[in-house]
């Protein structure tokens, strides 16, 4: 019995050694030390975080991870994914599991006050919308009284969905499933009339399970404003400004028309004060950040600005094929608008 | 330690008070008390520090709050309107629904292929053991994902749905029968069969009885069949036979009206049904085998058939036997119907999850299921104790 | 059956007897024909059971080949071709398998778990060997698994650290299993030797702890771990995902251990109790040198068939968000070019989790036989 003990409390140092000290210093000394940015995704959602065949996270919300990660350790490659279900992903963060989570989360109120996070600015503005078959000849979401309605759980798209059909006096079936590929493969097999969720993940859907896209038409109202914001933990906001400005560097660096190819060009020749300022070639930004002046050339370097992000990820070039719409520049009539770097 | 607190009661006085067994017996038992205690309460006292800090509310007052999300199977009202408190009451009914039928059907599968897998017909035995190989190997969860493809991939849409009888619709959106309108009667109908039921027991235990004292028989089963069935039909008749019908029919998007039973529901059952069967399957068969061969072989010179030798010599006996194990694939099958979550039908768990997403109180969800399924558990190992002392074999 | 038993004794009976001449059975008793009429129509029913059931394969068998075999892509081929196709794509599996079978696990190291899967499957098969059962070999299991772990996590002798966060897929399925076992054994005993104490505190504790867990889902118990175990902790303190899993399974498995346990020491006749004590041996000697062992070894049937269902119920920590066998099959339909072959998907991890649980309860049923031979009547 008494090796047994000593075993019983070798594994209790071994699981203790391995818990990770999280509020003992800054989040950016300790992601400094480790050498990795440790990043919540999802299990797997095309186009924002899915592991590719060899099992690397590609991905809209993968790629802000790689860009934090560049802007503080000048490595794109230097983060840790950690897949989250949605019901896990405030709790890893709170617990210090994840530095930063980007994962696909909308940014309300209740959130941001009650559950001890901070969001940074939305990476992707969305809302919920309803995808339905066209020989079914409905135009309209009022049209749908009666329908029966495949969801997630576990998402504010399950409340607005009985929201909006109670708002307008209307009676739904759900039918509500945790798996995302189970849940399109029940709508498209028809157990469902219509299929909501993020108007993102319904264009993505359509194009890339359906066997014939144009089959189905995506509902012009949208119930629901979703700006999908990456969120840090609150109290530290040294952490919370890097993970803030790395967005906005993006933002804008395609606004000033700065890209991972031209990036070195520019760094060497551009004239713009603008461009110069972003990119450490004058003024002392990164430091304000407690970062290397590098930070946001690192990012664009290494990642792209939002623009090749969003195109490599969910662009007319991937499968899911969406158009930038809100989530163009708000020189073009989109709301991806960044604070002037300076 | 343990074994000698009785024995040594006549420990000399001289010895020191520790060596005393009784004694060592009552501190080692206060050592495990207070470190036990004193581990749950660093437990809690972290957890409630914890919840304070994110925070996060605790107790249960949010049963009360407005739930507002839908379920789409419910056994009583439900609306997005209700509250939380009512959705966990739908939730526990559809747990409690699904591991009611699938023990059923599970047991009636399950003995089949047992016997199957013992039938002298080569083909038989050989495809009731592929079947049970092949259903306990794979993972229950698995076979979730699989049926749910099946049925919902298969079936036609509800505007081409199968129409075996006038109706009866079978699609994707689930198999619609038509159903009686809801009426005062049903209820006294209900009481009839619950009279009939009770007649029925009365009449098995009186039959019994006059056998055992006159030898003479009487057809029991067939007089308690008629019992259950004219008692709430009379009633039926009193109240005026009220006969409205309502046909489930197509309109707008899905059938409205009748009975249904969901493809998300069909895929849990089948599921748990054909996984636990086939592990009852190997019990039957175990227990079958376990009878003593010179007992069937007895029954057949006495020249009863192969069926009558099975219902009344073989079967009565390897009950004994299979009944225990049984028991462990019962409760088997009601936690498992938790993974129901997988596949879209809505209970408890799947219902508490997202509850838990909503008001993020974990802590009291996870304690309903606990608490729910602890009872659900002790409910059926408690019926199947009794039912098993009642079969056990009396030695005289 | 028994027209076959008393067939043979026949036959034997007629050869042993010198004098009498053999006689062959008529062709109706033997050969393919007596073999069908013996076992497939020997009676009018079995008749019409035997022609039903080959009705109904004829139905089903040719399309199922088609689709797994004839109709099949088998080549390397991109998703188009497997779509135009009509039978079952296993490009998919081709371009998938390393996903599915690793997970995230950095693709150029994946020879790491490779090797740390074959060496564990090694282990296994040699452990199955009985002249292998020996001290020794649970000091060569704690080498080996420890070195799977040092494969795994890396960080010394020039192996880059992979966290475990990447890891997935079957390494990740089998060490949720074998941990579980493994740890939970010894909780496990200790459970049930409590549960037959003659002290009722520690009786009531461990019958509490028993009953509790043995009474609600693992789904439950997954969830406690992730989302209340780091409400449990104090702040500042966090234990990641797969630890926490790991952990749950654990408490779990220990349970159930428990009862198994129990169903060796209740075997034990009383006399070996009454021997020991009168041999004056104390509680702990005597569980230890007279009663564990025996018990031990009258458990280790049913400890295959709980290490079986313990591999097929870690599918579950899918629900928890770790990327096991299921998980990461699950993960790769998520590739929006490759997503839709739900079936091969399912199948080829379907066909994985067969073939371990059906050789493991093989097995565990040959071990019984053997196990029992000792001391069958």
């Amino acid at each position: 019995m008494r090796l047994k003990s000593l075993l019983a409390a070798g594994a209790v140092v071994v699981i203790a050694g391995s818990a990770l000290p999280a509020a003992a210093q800054g989040t950016l000394d300790q992601i400094v030390e480790r050498g990795e940015v440790n990043c919540g995704v999802t299990t797997g959602l095309a186009g924002f975080s899915n592991p590719d065949s060899e099992g690397n996270w590609t991905g809209l919300d993968a790629d802000i991870c790689r860009a934090v990660a560049a802007a503080i350790l000048g490595d794109a490659e230097a983060v840790n994914f950690v897949p989250a279900t949605a019901q896990q992903r405030f709790q890893v963060l709170q617990s210090g599991e994840v530095d930063l989570l980007s994962r696909v989360t909308t940014w309300t109120l209740t959130r941001d006050t009650s559950l001890g996070l901070n969001f940074a600015p939305t990476t992707f503005y969305d809302g919920q919308g309803f995808m339905i078959p066209k020989d079914l000849g409905v135009t309209s979401a009022m049209e749908l009284d009666g329908a029966t309605v495949c969801v997630q759980p576990g998402t504010t798209t399950e409340l607005n969905l009985a929201d909006f059909f109670r708002a307008n006096d209307m009676e739904f079936e759900p039918v509500v499933i945790e798996q995302l590929d189970e849940v399109n493969a029940a709508y498209f097999s028809g157990r469902c009339d219509v299929y909501t969720t993020d108007a993102s993940g319904l264009a993505a859907t359509r194009a890339s399970v359906a066997e014939n896209p144009d089959d189905h038409i995506i509902l012009p109202e949208l119930i629901s404003k979703e700006p999908l914001s990456p969120a840090v933990r609150q109290g530290d906001d040294q952490f919370l400004d890097i993970v803030k400005w790395v967005v906005y560097a993006l933002i804008e660096a395609e606004e000033y028309g700065v890209n991972s190819e031209n990036v070195d060009d520019l760094l060497e020749n551009s004239s713009n004060p603008v461009v110069r300022r972003l990119l450490g070639a004058s003024d002392e930004l990164g430091g304000h950040l407690g970062l290397s002046n590098e930070w946001a050339y690192n990012a664009i370097k290494q990642v792209g600005n939002y623009g090749e992000i969003f195109e490599r990820n969910v662009g007319s070039e991937t499968p899911l094929n969406l158009e930038r719409g809100y989530n163009d520049l708000w020189t073009r009539g989109g709301l991806m608008y960044a604070m002037p770097v300076r | 330690m343990a074994l000698n607190a009785e024995r040594d009661t006549r420990v000399s006085s001289s010895t020191p008070f520790w060596y005393d067994p009784k004694f060592r017996a009552i501190f080692f038992q206060i050592v495990t008390l207070a470190a036990v205690i004193g581990g749950i309460g660093y437990l809690v006292g972290n957890t409630i520090t914890n919840l304070e800090r994110q925070n996060v509310a605790s107790g249960f007052a949010f049963l009360d709050r407005e739930a507002g999300f839908a379920i789409a199977e419910h056994m009583v009202s439900y609306s997005a309107a209700d509250t939380y408190g009512r959705a966990f009451v739908v939730g526990i009914l559809n747990t409690f629904r699904v591991a009611l039928l699938g023990i059923i059907l599970a047991t009636i599968i399950g003995v089949i292929m047992g016997v199957a897998r013992l039938s002298n017909n080569w083909l038989v035995a050989k495809l009731a053991s592929i079947y049970v190989e092949v259903m306990r190997n794979i993972p229950l969860l698995l076979q979730l994902f699989i049926w749910y493809g099946v049925i919902t991939v298969s079936l036609p849409g509800p505007r081409d749905a199968l129409n075996p009888i006038t109706g009866v619709f079978l699609s994707n959106r689930g198999f619609m029968v038509p159903a009686p309108v809801e009426h005062p009667i049903h209820f006294y109908m209900g009481i009839a069969f619950l009279l009939a039921l009770v007649a029925s027991y009365l009449l098995y235990r009186w039959a019994k009885r006059r056998q055992i004292a006159t030898g003479q028989q009487f057809p029991v089963y067939r007089t308690a069949l008629a019992l259950l069935i004219g008692f709430p039909l009379i009633a039926w008749v009193v109240g005026g036979a009220p006969a409205v019908v309502e046909v489930p029919e197509l309109r707008g998007f899905n059938f409205r009206g009748g009975m249904s039973l969901t493809p998300e529901f069909a895929a849990l059952l089948f599921g748990l049904t054909f996984y636990t069967a086939a592990f009852i399957a190997e019990i039957v068969r175990g227990g079958i085998l376990a009878v003593s061969h010179g007992q069937s072989e007895a029954a057949f010179a006495l020249g009863l058939r192969r069926g009558m030798v099975l219902r009344f010599i073989v079967l009565p006996q390897a009950l004994r036997i299979i009944i225990p194990p049984t028991t462990s694939q019962y409760l088997n099958l009601t936690k498992n119907s938790s993974l129901a979550v997988a596949i879209g039908y809505p209970d408890l768990v799947s219902i508490g999850n997202t509850t838990m997403n909503q008001t993020g109180q974990a802590v009291e969800a996870i304690a309903i299921f606990m608490a729910v399924y602890l009872v659900l558990s002790l409910t059926i190992s408690v019926l199947m104790n009794w039912y098993n002392r009642a079969i056990a074999l009396v030695e005289r | 059956m028994a027209d076959q038993t008393l067939h043979r004794t026949v036959e034997r009976a007629a050869r042993e007897d010198g004098d009498a001449p053999v006689v062959q059975p008529p062709a109706t008793r033997s050969g393919v024909i007596g073999w069908l009429k013996g076992n497939l129509f020997n009676t009018w029913y079995n008749s019409v059971i035997t022609l039903v059931l080959l009705y109904l394969l004829l139905q089903i068998i040719p399309g199922l080949i088609d689709w797994l075999l004839l109709s099949a892509v088998w080549e390397p081929a991109t998703a188009e071709v497997c779509r135009a196709a009509s039978g079952a794509c296993w490009a998919f599996i081709h371009e998938k398998y390393r996903l599915i079978l690793f997970g995230t696990y950095p693709y150029s190291e994946q020879w790491r778990p490779t090797l740390a899967v074959a060496l564990f499957l090694g282990m296994i098969l040699a452990s199955c060997n009985r002249h292998f059962w020996k001290p020794w070999l649970a000091l060569a299991w704690a080498i080996v698994l420890l070195i799977c772990g040092t494969l795994m996590y890396g960080g010394v002798l020039g192996l880059t650290q992979v966290p475990t966060t990447r890891w997935g897929g079957l390494p990740l399925t089998l060490m949720l299993a074998t941990f579980g076992l493994a740890v939970g054994f010894p909780l496990g005993i200790i459970m049930a030797l409590g549960r037959r104490s003659h002290l009722p505190v520690v009786r009531l504790l461990s019958v509490a702890y028993i009953e509790i867990i043995r009474g609600v889902p693992l789904i439950t118990v997954l969830f406690m771990a992730s989302v209340m175990f780091p409400l449990f902790l104090p702040q500042g303190v966090s234990v990641n995902n797969l630890l926490r899993a790991q952990a749950g399974i654990i408490l779990f498995a220990a349970a159930y251990l428990a009862e198994v346990v129990r169903g060796g020491l209740q075997a034990i006749p009383k006399g070996q109790y009454e021997a020991a004590d009168s041999l004056g041996l104390t509680y702990w000697q005597a569980t230890r040198l007279i009663i564990l062992p025996q018990a031990l070894r009258i458990s280790i049937p049913p400890l295959v068939n709980t290490f079986i269902g313990m591999f097929k119920d870690t599918s579950l920590v899918i629900i928890v968000g770790l990327l096991d066998l299921v998980g990461s099959a699950k993960a790769a339909l998520t590739d929006p070019a490759w997503r839709g072959f739900y079936r091969e998907s399912y199948f080829f991890i379907a066909v994985i989790y067969f073939v371990f649980c059906f050789s493991m309860s093989k097995y565990s049923q040959h071990l019984e036989k053997r196990l029992n031979a000792g001391t069958r009547r």
